[in-house]
């Protein structure tokens, strides 16, 4: 008995998941200067309202969150995103 | 000094192709008139806007590359205010490394025309 009552069970078996190790792709990628004309390569970094996710979410480098953020604003002053949306994705 | 620059406007859809043509060739001369070098110029064509501007859902894209004084960016904008048919505008610096990816994109683009020429 004291056996087994030292032995936790669980109904679901708990997740042990190893966390990946979050990445600036950018960085990894080498790109040095974001382009506010492509903005399908912006779009990863919005959620479906067309907020811009914040660097913990992503990954993305300070440096590269800030050239990211000010390429998205720029993409939305000449529409080629929107300020607000639904259903980006 | 001369910096180098890249402007895209968006010109009104109720405008008829030679009337864009000629708006387009308006602030070409513009550029080149007053001692900008002109690098680059890029037409995308209509294209639909994300969101509304002065109740249109297109335009007209229009991308130009120059260098030139800080000084002439003023003047140009300022053309781009008087004139009506604009209806968006935004001039942007490019460093060194936003001008070595636009000479790689460009560069990107000569090879798609010369592929489909052949």
């Amino acid at each position: 008995m004291t056996a087994n009552s030292s032995e936790i069970r669980y109904l679901t078996p708990p997740s042990v998941e190893i966390k990946k190790k979050k990445y600036c792709r950018l960085k990894k990628n080498g790109i040095k200067y974001v382009d506010y004309k492509d903005p399908e390569f912006l779009k990863k970094f919005l959620n479906e309202q067309g907020k811009i996710l914040p660097r913990r979410l992503t990954g993305t480098s300070l440096k590269f969150q800030r050239k990211v953020a000010r390429s998205i604003k720029r993409a939305r002053h000449l529409a080629l995103l929107p300020y607000v949306t639904d259903m980006l994705k | 000094m001369m910096n180098q620059y890249e402007t895209v406007f968006i010109a009104t859809p109720v405008l008829s192709e030679p009337q864009i043509k000629e708006a387009v060739k308006k602030f070409r001369d513009i550029i080149t008139d007053n001692g900008g070098e002109l690098i680059h110029e890029e037409d995308w064509g209509m294209k639909k806007l994300a969101y509304p501007i002065m109740k249109k859902s297109t335009g007209f894209y229009h991308l130009f590359e120059f260098k030139s004084t800080p000084a002439f960016v003023d003047k140009l904008e300022t053309e781009f205010r008087r004139d009506e048919k604009v209806i968006r505008f935004m001039t942007v610096k490019l460093d060194k490394y936003a001008a070595e990816y636009s000479q790689k994109r460009r560069n990107l683009l000569k090879e798609k025309a010369t592929e489909k020429e052949e």
